[in-house]
């Protein structure tokens, strides 16, 4: 049976790899393929890299540092940030990254995932989406790497799930915003929603603070992994014991 | 030791030669029909669709030189697939060196497409990719049409049972990726290169 996946996200701005609370506020925190190399040494199973910079000032993602990562790592990853066409995608996927990842560039031009989908397959295609809570519905929100120019692009956060799946989207990562940087659990209750829409994998993103956190997505969300950040940077939860005590609850992680 | 790394025209090729370049083996990617025959062992790698890599294959003139090769060859993923008579994905025929039809996993309640993720083996029989390896290992897949299971050196389950790993004499081939499955990966190219 396949594992659950445990995945640190490495925020990346110039090179360097840090960390906000609620996306603002980054602060420093180490070399990319140094803290890469340290979680592939942890079993992490995936990694993300988030070029933060990258969309809100509409420069494309930089490929050097993904080349760097790609030679040193043999654990999979995906770069999400700046993609804004095949020929981009297409860039970074030769320096390296096995997946690449859409958000506010596919918000503006859905038919961007169906022709990422059409040149490289689906299962190089995830959508990262970033939802807020609106009352009883949940609305997104793009351009989220620069708060003080974030886009509500008026659009339904169910909606966008089934339309991503039909343009081809092999993967999708659900950051909820209000649970995001305050390590208060994950948004449970509209993972579960969200799962229910979902036919390809969907990664849980925003709020893990201790490690029953993960097991309540697991066991109560079904997500196929988990994405997490500051509490694997600051060292709070280790990977290792992590995925020792998920597999002593009953959720199969890999060793 | 030359090994030969087949261009087929897939997003991510570089992958495999940077796993190498990890164990400390040089390994070019390359086309040319004489390169990869002249090369003590073959890689056939492969993300993306069955029927766009068997074009590639065949502009390139490489389709009878693959079928013949003498050497170790190892199939990783698509390349895996391809080594079959046939695939589903675009309606292709394929190599046709292993029997046997590539189909979709099917759709079935929960089951999420594609295969992603780390995933166990069932050893079925005894290879020389398995040398050292812990039978609990895990290995990384993402697919979502995958070849039978019955002729099978070692399978994985997905919602049913599909080949893992195969062999038929000096082909070998793994659905999933050594070049991004940590130790286990590492171990199991080197054990091709060993042979």
């Amino acid at each position: 049976m396949v594992a659950v996946r445990i995945i640190p996200c490495l925020d990346v701005r110039d090179g360097r790899v840090v960390k906000g609370v609620r996306f603002r506020n980054h602060r420093d925190m180490g070399d990319i393929v140094e803290r890469a190399q340290a979680y592939r040494d942890q079993s992490a199973d995936e990694l993300v890299f988030y070029d933060i910079t990258a969309s809100p000032q509409a420069r494309s993602v930089d490929v050097e540092w993904i080349e760097r990562v790609a030679a040193e790592i043999d654990i999979p990853f995906s770069v999400a940030g700046g993609i804004t066409s095949v020929e981009s995608a297409r860039r970074v996927l030769h320096a390296g990254a096995d997946k690449i990842s859409v958000n506010t560039p596919a918000l503006r031009r859905p038919g961007l995932v169906a022709e990422l989908a059409d040149a490289f397959g689906s299962q190089c295609v995830v959508v990262g989406i970033d939802s807020i809570r609106d009352q009883h519905a949940f609305r997104l929100r793009a351009n989220t790497g620069d708060p003080d120019n974030m886009i509500d692009p008026e659009l339904d956060t169910r909606s966008w799930i089934e339309q991503v799946q039909q343009l081809g989207a092999g993967e999708i990562v659900l950051n909820c915003m209000d649970a995001d940087g305050v390590r208060t659990g994950y948004d449970i209750d509209q993972l579960q929603q969200m799962r229910a829409l979902a036919d390809v994998p969907m990664i849980a993103s925003g709020g893990a603070g201790a490690p029953e956190h993960f097991l309540d997505v697991f066991e109560q969300a079904d997500v196929d992994g988990a994405l997490a950040a500051t509490v694997f940077h600051s060292s709070q939860i280790l990977i290792p014991e992590l995925k020792t005590w998920l597999r002593q609850q009953g959720i199969s992680t890999r060793n | 030791m030359s090994v030969a790394v087949i261009d087929s025209g897939g997003a991510n090729l570089g992958s495999v030669v940077q796993a190498l370049n990890r164990i400390g083996v040089d390994s070019h990617l390359t086309r040319e029909p004489e390169a990869i025959q002249r090369a003590s062992h073959v890689i056939l790698p492969g993300v993306g669709a069955a029927a766009a890599a068997m074009a590639a294959l065949r502009q390139a003139g490489l389709i009878d030189v693959l079928k013949n090769l003498q050497q170790p060859v190892l199939g990783i993923c698509l390349g895996l697939q391809l080594l079959f008579e046939r695939s589903q994905e675009g309606d292709v025929d394929c190599l046709g060196i292993i029997p046997g039809t590539v189909a979709r996993l099917p759709e079935t309640a929960g089951l999420r497409l594609p295969h992603m993720g780390w995933n166990q083996l069932e050893w079925q029989m005894d290879d020389p990719l398995a040398a050292g390896l812990d039978p609990k290992a895990w290995f990384y897949f993402v697919h979502t049409f995958v070849a039978p299971p019955g002729q099978a050196v070692a399978t994985s389950v997905h919602g049913q049972a599909f080949a893992a790993v195969v062999r038929q004499d000096n082909f070998a081939a793994c659905q999933f990726h050594p070049e991004k499955s940590a130790g286990p990966g590492q171990r199991l190219l080197q054990n091709f290169l060993s042979y």
